[in-house]
């Protein structure tokens, strides 16, 4: 028997022995995952249509990516993702063959080729003093036959070649302590001008040759009144503000020096003028647009600095930039709201007054919100007329390009901003809905099947049939249907976008179900800046309930401080309808969910405010009926990285307040752990997931012992590092440096577990790897920076219960004196023992999750978030803190791998392949129904999903099952069987005839 | 032969510059790491790249800093510039540049200039290629000692050129057909051992003993032959 047991387990090796968990093969790309790439809110678009070239846009973005997009179908043709702190301040194209960007606060100028992306050169700014960043590339200044453009940053202009990047000449500008606004060039001038003000009340203009750089005139004059806000430029020798108490339009004229203010009374333009009004930074030469509370106007600035009022441009409106057409005059687009559709005109602005060019109503799905950009852009027509198309972003980041009074095509690039996700089943299929669908005839079926064999036999080379056995894989599979499948691979997932919009995505396409702008977070009067947070699974009903559709909790925030007020929101998960909202409502700090649902399964939700107390969601009766019974065995805790303290909390009792609020609880400090603030400061913080399911508590080591996990749902783990590695790179020693482990109860605040790493740099080395640490089961794997030996490395602890050890006697368990049925209470003092092991990993990581199956039986695999924006899957096993540089026979057989210095990587084992998530951000791990397989979504500036098995699909056939061979297998058995019955029946007349 | 003389030239003003030129400048820092991305294979001079890797990231500290590199392979990084000093520096890097315009293309890129003292790691990320992060270390205590090392396998770089250590393949190859591995499958499996029923086991048995055998057999009442078996069980339909 022993020997059975001996040489299963060794074929179980020698299966298992084959490290890949997770591999594909080059042609199953598509089949089950997808991704989609995406670049953010566009915040500069700059046209390039000229010549018989593609017709092409350049577009910054608020995810600071730099792209081009096909004009004709809004196509990506290449994309860069610059660093998070690398903002990009303006965008340009030069020589008609380069894009330029100025980036960091006018310190980066880099070139990238138009065509293809490739980056051509790259020149640092550097300066003392940080200023607004300008970018200025006239369309043809030469100096010594090279083609020059200006950048003002950091207080010193530039001259810079536009081939190669090199510098012309440069001049501090900001020694005055001027703040420049404007850099202003004229074509065919010997100077050029830079403008700006001195402190708030005084204007000051700089001349400068344009060829060396030679300071030729340096002008200011006071104006009493002061400014605020911006400069404008008009034209090229007059600009406009606002005076510092906002109540006159000042006008600018510097002309040879000669510096003369104008100064307008607001009410004396505008009628009902009230307050607040913002010059537009819409560049109109000749003219500027005033934007108040409520009114658009465009005004004029006639001679000797005189304003009119041009036209009102009527309420919410967006303005372009103008646009020169080829008669000299100019024109600029404006889009208006009106009835649910926009209004796009496009305005002649000329020297007798303006007048309508286009006018045309397009609608847009009401779910867009307003028009934030507009962007114009001129063709010629066949009639050699002038016709236009414009670029317009809307209030929830998506992109429409419109041309002819129609949508010619849309980017939903609200999508690059995920803030949060939430997994929400389908529904059930309904009765006398067939799930298969039936070949149309023998015909097709018979080719569909030969086609499918040439796949399995690799002998379909063209890219055709390859092309068309790809597209019968993804119909066959079925897996874009709107209902629940048998093995859970089809889900929806809810996500919320920073500009507070909700997607419901499906895993099979990632096609977008439904989305809405979510009207809790708009701005509006009482909430300016809104934002959202996270979501919750509010309701789930599978038991009871079931004619309710599930539904899901937006939680956001009044605004970026923790005691601004929050705003709730409950969204039915199917059709995206808004079921309540609640707003504005108590400061939101942490929101608990608890393991208790309603008759209805909505799940009861504890709400820490600010001020420390808790407010219980849903408000209801019979939630406050379920929550007081089980308040007593309600914990949490609560980290302060500032003072260095831990503390745990309870319920405590009904708080006190000018209005009774029987929701709302005060808290009673129950523990706390001082952190000393000369030697320690929390890093990070983690819990375990809470709708992570843990099959077994025992282990069976190699020796047939037994080993008990400690799983509890109130471990915390919490990673703190000396205060000096919180500071810039080079600021430590490896001397100075640690990283100090805790796993802490967060019941009894005691301290189960501490390790000390010398001579490292905590996870919070850079506010970007703050997630690289993952709490599973009992657990916990964190990465961090060794200083002293100069790379990353990779802890493991996993945490055992030692009270249970005793019962591994047989006999006892027969006996029944066994504890594994005694109650546990969190307030004994729990036998652990830990074990803790570390590795050396070659990458920097971005974040870091889990695999999570169905019933937890699976193996876990780690999924690793690269620098590099790709997605590695690393098997449990390789951070197995039982691994021994020579494991024994008996450990082989177990599975454990020989101790190694450092982690390998498995180029196979990278789950997002030869993609790369641009901007990657998080990883969201969701079980399917099927116990091998876990669904992975990857988010960032790019979306990808994928489904996962980390122990391979024990339990069902593959995608690639060939079907047609078990026929033919079948059918050749069956032939057989024929046979040989005639045979034998042959046989037996013979053998009878004798 | 001229391009052996010239790296080796090369690494020697390496070796002794970043001593040279840290001591002199003290006082006027002009932080930058200048390095280069070389793809063994690709072409010979070891200029321009693959086309399949323009999109080549350069990441310092983990994500600190983020450049890409030119057409022929050349980045700069400038390190967070804390405790920046006023002036001076911006005339070193403005100078800098002219100099490597005066000078020759490689003579001052390929080395870290005055980076804050301190352990820094270069990373590089692009699809296809495994590159071993670098770690330059820049001493505090022995101003100007600049070391820049694999982190994978320890070796030091005299220069800060980087290659590819692996070029990574993210997809199982699928094996070619053969007749083999259709008969390995499970499928293929049961056809062969069918075969081997059908055709060889009658073989191995002597045809007399299985005379014998089936006298005996029918001497006690009939061979029960699958053709019996089959068309009894017709009849009982």
């Amino acid at each position: 028997m022993n020997m059975a047991i001996r040489v299963y387990l060794l074929l179980f090796i020698v299966l298992s022995y084959s490290y890949t968990a997770f591999s594909l093969y080059e042609d199953q790309v598509g089949l089950m995952d997808w991704h989609q790439q995406y670049i953010g809110k566009v915040k500069h678009a700059v046209f390039h249509t000229h010549k018989a070239a593609r017709k092409r846009v350049v577009v910054s973005t608020e995810e600071n990516v730099i792209s081009s997009l096909d004009l004709r179908h809004g196509d990506i043709f290449w994309r860069h993702v610059l660093a998070p702190t690398d903002v990009i301040d303006q965008i340009d194209i030069a020589l008609g063959k380069y894009v330029i960007t100025l980036s960091s606060g006018g310190s980066i100028l880099r070139a990238w080729n138009l065509p293809d992306g490739q980056m051509v050169w790259e020149s640092t700014l550097l300066g003392p003093n940080a200023s607004k960043p300008l970018l200025l590339v006239p369309a043809n200044f030469k100096v010594d036959r090279e083609n020059v453009m200006f950048i003002y940053g950091n207080g010193f202009i530039h001259a810079i070649s536009s081939i190669d990047g090199e510098f012309i000449w440069k001049k501090e500008l900001a020694s005055e302590g001027i703040n420049i606004q404007q850099l202003i060039y004229t074509d065919g001038s010997d100077t050029i001008s830079a403008v700006g003000f001195v402190g708030t009340h005084r204007f000051g203009a700089y001349i400068l040759d344009v060829k060396s750089g030679e300071l030729l005139k340096y002008k200011s004059m006071e104006f009493t009144d002061g400014f605020s806000g911006d400069l404008s430029l008009v034209t090229d020798d007059t600009a406009v503000a606002i005076d510092s108490i906002g109540t006159s339009l000042v006008t600018i004229q510097f002309h040879d020096g000669l510096i003369s203010f104008h100064q307008t009374l607001l009410s004396h333009l505008i009628q009902d003028f009230r307050r607040a009004a913002v010059i537009s930074p819409s560049n109109i030469p000749g003219a500027f647009i005033l934007e108040t509370d409520n009114s658009v106007t465009l005004i004029k600035v006639i001679s000797r600095g005189e304003l009119k009022v041009v036209e009102e441009l009527g309420h919410a409106t967006a303005v372009s930039d103008a646009l020169f057409l080829p008669g000299g005059q100019q024109a600029f687009a404006l889009v208006q709201h009106r009835d649910g559709k926009i209004l796009l005109t496009v305005k002649l602005d000329s020297d007798d007054g303006t007048s309508n060019l286009l006018e045309e109503t397009i609608h847009l799905d009401n779910q867009r919100g307003k028009v934030q950009k507009v962007f114009i852009n001129t063709y010629v027509r066949v009639d050699r007329s002038n016709g236009f198309r414009v670029l317009i972003v809307m209030e929830d980041d998506s992109l429409f390009l419109l041309q002819q009074g129609e949508i010619v095509w849309s980017r939903e690039d609200g999508l690059a901003s995920i803030v949060d996700v939430k997994p929400v089943v389908l529904p059930v299929e309904k009765d006398g809905v067939s799930v298969a669908k039936v070949e149309n005839n023998l015909f097709e079926w018979l080719k569909g099947h030969l086609l499918k064999l040439k796949g399995t036999l690799m002998i379909a080379t063209t890219p055709d049939d390859v092309a068309a056995i790809q597209k019968m894989r993804l119909l066959s599979s079925g897996k874009s249907k709107m209902t629940r499948d048998r093995n859970g691979f089809r889900k929806l997932l809810i996500v919320l976008t920073r500009a507070g919009k909700l997607f419901a995505l499906h895993t099979g396409d990632g096609r977008i179900v439904w989305s809405r702008l979510l009207r809790t977070l708009r701005k509006s009067e009482t909430c300016q800046s809104p934002r959202g947070i996270s979501l919750h699974q509010w309701q789930d009903p599978h038991h009871h309930a079931l004619d309710q559709n599930p539904s899901v909790l937006i939680v956001g925030r009044c605004g970026d401080s923790l005691d601004s007020a929050g705003l709730l929101s409950i969204v039915d998960a199917y059709t995206g309808e808004e079921r309540n909202h609640m707003e504005p409502v108590h400061s939101i700090v942490h929101i608990i969910p608890l393991s208790f649902t309603d008759s209805l399964e909505q799940r009861l939700h504890l709400l820490l405010d600010a001020n420390r107390r808790a407010h219980l969601y849903p408000r209801t009766a019979e939630a406050l009926d379920i929550f007081q019974r089980e308040s007593g065995n309600i914990y949490w805790y609560s980290a302060e990285t500032e003072e260095g303290t831990l503390r745990g909390h309870s319920v405590h009792k009904n708080c006190v307040l000018e209005e009774a609020d029987n929701f709302c609880f005060d808290s009673r400090d129950l523990w706390s752990i001082v952190f000393p603030s000369e030697s320690e400061k929390i890093a990070a913080t983690a819990t375990r997931s809470l709708n992570e399911v843990v099959h077994t508590q025992a282990k069976v080591t190699e020796d047939q012992e037994v080993m008990y996990k400690y799983v509890s749902k109130n471990l915390l783990f919490l990673a703190t590092v000396a205060p000096k590695d919180v500071g810039p790179i080079g600021s430590v020693t490896p001397d100075e440096s640690y990283l100090i482990a805790y796993l802490i109860d967060t019941v009894t605040g005691r301290i189960l577990h501490r390790v000390t790493h010398h001579g490292s740099v905590g996870p919070v080395h850079a506010v970007i790897k703050l997630h690289s640490f993952v709490f599973s089961e009992n657990w916990v794997v964190y990465h961090y920076f060794n200083l002293r030996a100069h790379r990353y490395e990779m802890s493991v602890i996993e945490i055992y219960d030692q009270a249970r050890a005793e019962n591994k006697d047989v006999l006892k368990l027969v006996l029944g004196t066994h504890n594994l049925t005694s109650p546990i209470t969190a307030f004994s003092r729990p036998e652990v023992s830990t074990k803790s092991q570390s590795y050396f990993f070659a990458h920097s990581l971005k974040t870091m999750a889990v695999t999570l199956t169905a019933k937890g039986i699976t193996s876990k695999q780690v999924l690793l978030g690269t620098i590099g924006d790709q997605v590695l899957a690393l098997d449990k096993r390789f951070l197995d803190p039982r691994r021994t540089v020579n494991p024994t026979q008996a450990e082989k057989e177990e599975g454990i791998i020989p101790l190694t210095d450092s982690l390998s990587i498995i180029p196979q084992s990278y789950v997002t392949h030869t993609l790369k998530v641009e901007g990657l951000r998080g990883i969201v791990t969701v079980p399917a129904k099927l116990e091998s397989t876990t669904l992975v979504f990857v988010y960032g500036t790019d979306l990808f999903f994928t489904r996962l098995a980390p122990s391979r699909t024990y339990d069902s056939l593959t995608e690639d099952f060939s079907y047609a061979l078990l026929l033919i297998t079948i059918g050749a058995l069956v032939i057989a069987i024929f046979i040989t019955w005639v045979w034998s029946e042959k046989k037996e007349l013979q053998e009878k005839w004798r | 032969m001229a391009a052996q003389y010239l790296t080796v030239f090369l690494s020697l003003i390496l070796l002794l510059l970043p001593s040279a030129f840290g001591i002199s400048n003290r006082n006027s820092e002009g932080y930058s790491i200048n390095g280069k991305v070389r793809f063994p294979g690709f072409s010979s001079t070891g200029f321009g790249l693959p086309a399949k890797v323009s999109n080549i990231k350069i990441i310092l500290n983990g994500g600190e800093k983020v450049t890409f590199v030119r057409p022929d392979g050349y980045f700069s990084l400038y390190p967070d510039d804390f405790n920046l000093p006023a002036q001076g520096l911006i005339s070193e890097v403005f100078g800098m540049h002219k100099c490597s315009i005066l000078f020759s293309p490689f003579s001052l890129r390929n080395f870290i200039h005055n980076v804050p003292a301190g352990t820094h790691l270069i990373e590089v990320a692009a699809i296809g290629y495994f590159f071993s992060p670098v770690r330059v270390d820049v001493s505090a205590r022995h101003p100007g000692k600049v070391q820049a090392a694999l982190t994978e396998n320890r070796r030091s770089l005299s220069e800060l050129v980087l290659e590819p250590m692996v070029e990574e393949q993210y997809f199982e190859i699928r094996e070619p057909f053969n007749v083999l591995s259709l008969l390995k499958s499970p499928m293929g499996l049961m056809i062969g051992f069918m075969v081997i029923v059908m055709f060889l086991m009658p073989k191995l048995v002597d045809p007399e003993e299985l005379k014998r055998a089936q006298e005996e057999m029918g001497a006690q009442g009939g061979v029960p032959s699958l053709a019996n078996f089959l068309s009894g069980a017709q009849r009982t339909n």
